[in-house]
């Protein structure tokens, strides 16, 4: 199999790079860009540790190819560190002690940066939908609801 | 330099502090220290650590089979595959390993004993290639009989996973028995047995079941080994003792010419631990590939399905428990016995079945009390530490049968409980003494936080409303010379960084020992900093297990801040001539009762010392050190009755409380309630502590609700994923979730603290089959208590 020339923008910055037509994208990210917060934890799109933004919208980089990601938007929390709901979200969390180990944090971040940005008033159900794909193991997961409801309501 | 200047006016302080004054820093939710850079995805994981285009990858050969003989181990394939570096085999290392016992081989020699079992390796340029190469490894096997279970392990005609166990070496405190498939047995004989049940008006005997679970830490095992040219091992690795890594390193490889001083680990976050990443799994593996490809370092990931077959699982307990209850409500006589499934090695799974074998009376005054808590062998994967360490699975069987009996006599079971539970001072079952307990105020705060005695209906008539209280203790279980250590320095602006190897496995240890420096020394938590371990630079502490830091590690920076402030109260009495009695620090300043005047600031002379008045230096760089060990600690005692000893430091102890609604038909449960109250103690940062009350409970939720691990019968598990293992989601939390926090101090735990992280898991299954009953009358005597279970069991109450 050929070697596919791809391009794409990584959190705002243009990247071009040769990659197997095999080669997934959470891969590819770590192994080849240097880019660290997309976790390995499954590797089937089990667990939501590897989530990144594609054009807005979270996806499981263990299961997208990299060749998906040609001409598209990716953003990993190495990016949306600069997102005003990110921002506001981390805030919250860091007061709340929401996080543990931290190993989920990234991928329950952008979820939830998301849901933010297109729905600023989530109900506590919206909530949930929104970070049901991401698996802690650490917080049983309430004080990442908590803060994540706090700061919609702008607390 | 003129010395007037150096000392600043003191500014008044609204929180001023003094000998036997109110804390300020312990006792308050701070934010993480580690907070930001989790948060902000700068916190590294092994995994994440980068080590240039020479790294090499690692891929297994494992065992197809539960138990077999290897007659032939063929590599020539998989040598000559472009890419593979290096193939190697068991041969190469023949030191057995353990923790506590030595029972294994880095790679299976001549035996395998369960499937997936580490036979080989292939090393190799690329993570795929060594897959491949691992694919084109040729092994002869021819079967053996295997035996999975631990009672039929336990029969004379059992194959026997362990023919050498003679010559196995081991902790004194262990008691194998040659011959048979026990590898550990804990007895305990307290009091009169055949008295207590004699006394007794009721006399129950039931058998409680718990399988095997998986600690699905969502980051999995990494380690990367380097044996440089100079001949140091240097190992990263995703660990939760890195110095007994160490130490198992040195001596399982030590004919390679290491000695401790020689080998490196360096632990940096870790994405989880629950007990997976204590002692030594796959690490060893990742050390012996690094010796046999000199130079270059060497990468084992392990995937998820190797996550949940080889690395510790919590053992399966099948637990037979006669009890002997007074109509008056006193416990008689307990005859408990646990019979372990601790799989094909158990180095570390036999402190296991020691530790539950030394407390299986529960936090209970039990006088007359048997207990045998035996560890069998078996060909399924190794089990050891999980959260709970044992407490998880004997409590099930005996609070489960608490409430029966109790129900039976016609005595409230919380009432019963609250008769019975332990007071300070009481004799444990290996006779030493309890130490101080909040229990009786942990069973009052929960029993009026469920609303106890009041029965509740739910508004939707196909379901019913169940309510449960359970009683929980645990102890650390750790050698009685396990100790931790610290160091503190000071830097030049008066800000610290404090080196511990107690790891930050997400319970908060780094900002809790920062709390406890800051307490000490007047310097707020933002300005110091608590680094992961590094064997070469962080002084030694033996793991972080247990529950065990903030009360060990804890300690050690203590006495590391106090040692630090003796330094400079010296310092500053030599040079200003004030009596060190009225000196103190306060807001990073050392004050003076007697003149209200002085103030010197930290940032002034900490690191460049003090200008005296003839214009020479005195002091230098502020630093302190400390240790801890347990020196009142012993693990030796009669193997026949366990008396004798005090192998346990001391008990955490709390109650659980549930209100559960089950649907009738289906016997889907939803808490809707459940609150814990546990005694740490003194609660150094009480966020931390709910974080771990919240995080626990919902962990120990799901092991009695959905989670299980399958096995075929011929001992291959069916269900290594999330998919089919499932671990709870957001969409599986209890409605509402009341953390309550008792403090009754730990005579000597840093400001009375003694651990909780294990503590808040362990009540979860009694409290779910107990509310099960109470809802609909049924009794689940096996973990998992799923709703097909439930659902199950009312149809057959139907059809009675």
């Amino acid at each position: 199999m050929k070697p596919h020339n791809i391009q794409f923008s990584l959190n705002g910055e243009k990247v071009a790079l040769s990659v197997e037509p095999s080669d997934v994208l959470l891969d590819v990210l770590r192994g080849r860009l240097g880019i660290k917060s997309p976790k390995v934890g499954c590797d089937r799109g089990d667990c939501g540790t590897c989530t990144v933004l594609m054009n807005g919208k979270t996806i499981r980089s263990c299961l997208a190819l990299a060749v998906e990601a040609d001409g598209a938007e990716i953003v990993t929390l190495e990016g949306a560190n600069s997102r005003k709901w990110t921002q506001k979200l981390q805030k919250t969390f860091h007061a709340k002690n929401a996080f543990q180990c931290g190993f989920c944090a990234p991928g329950v971040i952008l979820s939830a940066t998301e849901l933010l940005e297109k729905n600023p008033k989530p109900t506590s159900h919206d909530i949930k939908e929104a970070i049901a794909g991401n698996l802690c193991r650490c917080t049983g997961y309430e004080p990442i609801v908590e803060a994540i409801a706090e700061t919609a309501k702008g607390k | 330099m003129d010395l007037q200047k150096l000392i600043t006016k003191p500014k008044k302080s609204a929180k001023s502090k003094k000998a036997g004054e109110e804390l300020t820093v312990v006792g308050q939710s701070v934010p993480r220290i580690d907070g930001w850079e989790k948060i902000k995805g700068a916190a590294r994981y092994t995994d994440d650590l980068e080590f240039g285009p020479g790294l090499l990858y690692a891929a297994l050969v494992e065992s197809p089979f539960a138990h077999a003989r290897i007659k032939s181990i063929d590599i020539s394939k998989a040598e000559k595959l472009h890419g593979v570096v290096k193939v190697v085999t068991g041969g190469n290392f023949t030191q057995k390993f353990g923790l506590y016992m030595n029972d294994r081989y880095v790679f299976a020699t001549d035996t395998v004993r369960f499937v997936g079992e580490q036979v080989a390796a292939v090393v190799a340029t690329d993570p795929k290639i060594a897959l491949r190469g691992a694919g084109l490894v040729k092994v002869e096997y021819e079967e053996l009989p295997a035996v999975m279970d631990a009672v039929k392990a336990l029969e004379k005609d059992s194959p026997l996973v362990h023919p050498d166990l003679k010559s196995y070496t081991h902790v004194p405190w262990f008691f194998p028995k040659p011959g048979t498939n026990i590898a550990h047995w804990r007895k305990i004989r307290k009091g009169d047995l055949a008295k207590g049940f004699k006394d007794a008006d009721l006399v129950m005997e039931d058998t409680y079941t718990v399988p095997r679970y998986a600690h699905c830490a969502i980051e999995p095992h990494s380690a990367i080994g380097l044996f440089d040219a100079s001949g140091r091992l240097t190992m990263w690795t995703s660990s939760q003792s890195p110095f007994t890594q160490r130490h198992v390193f040195a001596e399982t490889l030590k004919s390679f010419g290491l000695s401790h001083k020689d080998v490196r680990v360096i632990s940096t976050y870790i994405g989880g631990g629950f007990g997976g990443k204590a002692g030594v799994t796959m690490e060893i593996i990742a050390a012996a590939l690094a010796i046999a490809v000199p130079g270059r370092p060497v990468k084992l990931l392990w995937s998820r399905a190797q996550e949940f077959y080889n690395t510790y699982q919590r053992l399966g307990c099948t637990a037979k428990i006669k009890m002997g209850v007074s109509k008056a409500g006193k416990i008689t006589a307990l005859d408990f016995k646990l019979h372990w499934d601790s799989g094909a090695y158990v180095e570390y799974g036999a402190n296991v079945v020691n530790a539950a074998g030394l407390s299986a009376s529960g936090p209970y005054k039990v006088d007359n009390l048997s207990i045998d808590s035996m560890c069998t062998y078996t060909n399924l994967p190794p089990c050891g530490a999980y959260r709970g360490f044992g407490y998880s699975e004997f409590l099930f069987g005996l609070e489960s049968h608490i409430t029966r009996m109790a129900k039976e006599l016609g005595i409230d079971p919380v009432e019963f409980r609250m008769k019975n539970a332990i007071k300070e001072g009481d004799i444990l079952p290996y006779g030493a003494h309890m130490n101080p307990t909040g229990i009786r105020d942990a069973i009052e705060r929960v029993r009026k936080e469920i609303r106890w005695g009041v029965k509740e209906k739910s508004k939707d008539p196909k379901k019913a409303i169940g309510k449960a209280q359970v009683c929980f203790w645990k102890s650390p279980a750790m050698p009685p010379n396990a100790s931790s250590s610290a160091f503190l320095k000071f830097n030049e602006d008066g800000s610290i960084n404090i080196l511990v190897s107690g790891m930050e496995i997400g319970q908060g240890l780094l900002t809790v020992m920062a709390q406890i420096a800051s307490e000490v020394l007047s310097v707020p938590v933002s300005k110091i900093r608590v680094e992961t371990p590094d064997t070469d630079r962080n002084p030694y502490e033996w793991q972080t297990v247990g529950s065990h830091v903030t009360w060990g590690c804890g300690n050690a920076v203590k006495r590391a801040a106090l040692e630090a402030r003796e330094r400079i109260l010296d310092l500053v009495q030599r040079v200003h001539c004030l009596d060190k009695s009225t000196l103190y620090l306060e807001d990073q300043h050392v004050k003076c009762r007697t003149k209200p005047d002085f103030a010197l600031r930290f940032s002034d002379f900490v690191i460049n010392g003090i200008q005296a008045d003839d214009h020479t230096f005195k002091g230098g760089p502020i630093m302190g050190s400390g240790v801890f060990m347990p020196e009142f600690a012993s693990a030796i005692s009669d193997p026949e009755t366990g008396q004798g000893g005090h192998p346990n430091v001391h008990y955490t102890t709390g109650s659980a409380g549930i209100i559960l609604e089950v649907d009738r038909e289906t016997g889907k449960m939803k808490i809707k309630k459940v609150a814990l109250a546990v005694d740490c103690g003194k609660a150094i940062n009480p966020d931390l502590v709910r974080g771990q009350i919240v995080g626990g409970l919902l962990q120990g939720f799901a092991t009695v609700l959905y989670e299980d691990m399958r096995y075929n019968e011929k001992g291959r598990l069916l269900n290594p994923n999330f998919s089919d293992y499932k671990i709870p989601t957001v969409m599986d939390m209890p409605d509402q979730v009341v953390p309550i926090i008792i403090e009754v101090a730990q005579p000597d735990g840093p400001f009375g603290a003694r651990g909780v992280g294990e503590h808040t898991m362990i009540p979860c299954a009694p409290l779910i089959a107990n509310a099960v009953e109470d809802a609909l009358g049924v009794r689940i005597k096996s973990m998992p208590v799923t709703k097909e279970k439930v659902a199950l069991a009312v149809m057959a109450q139907g059809k009675r």
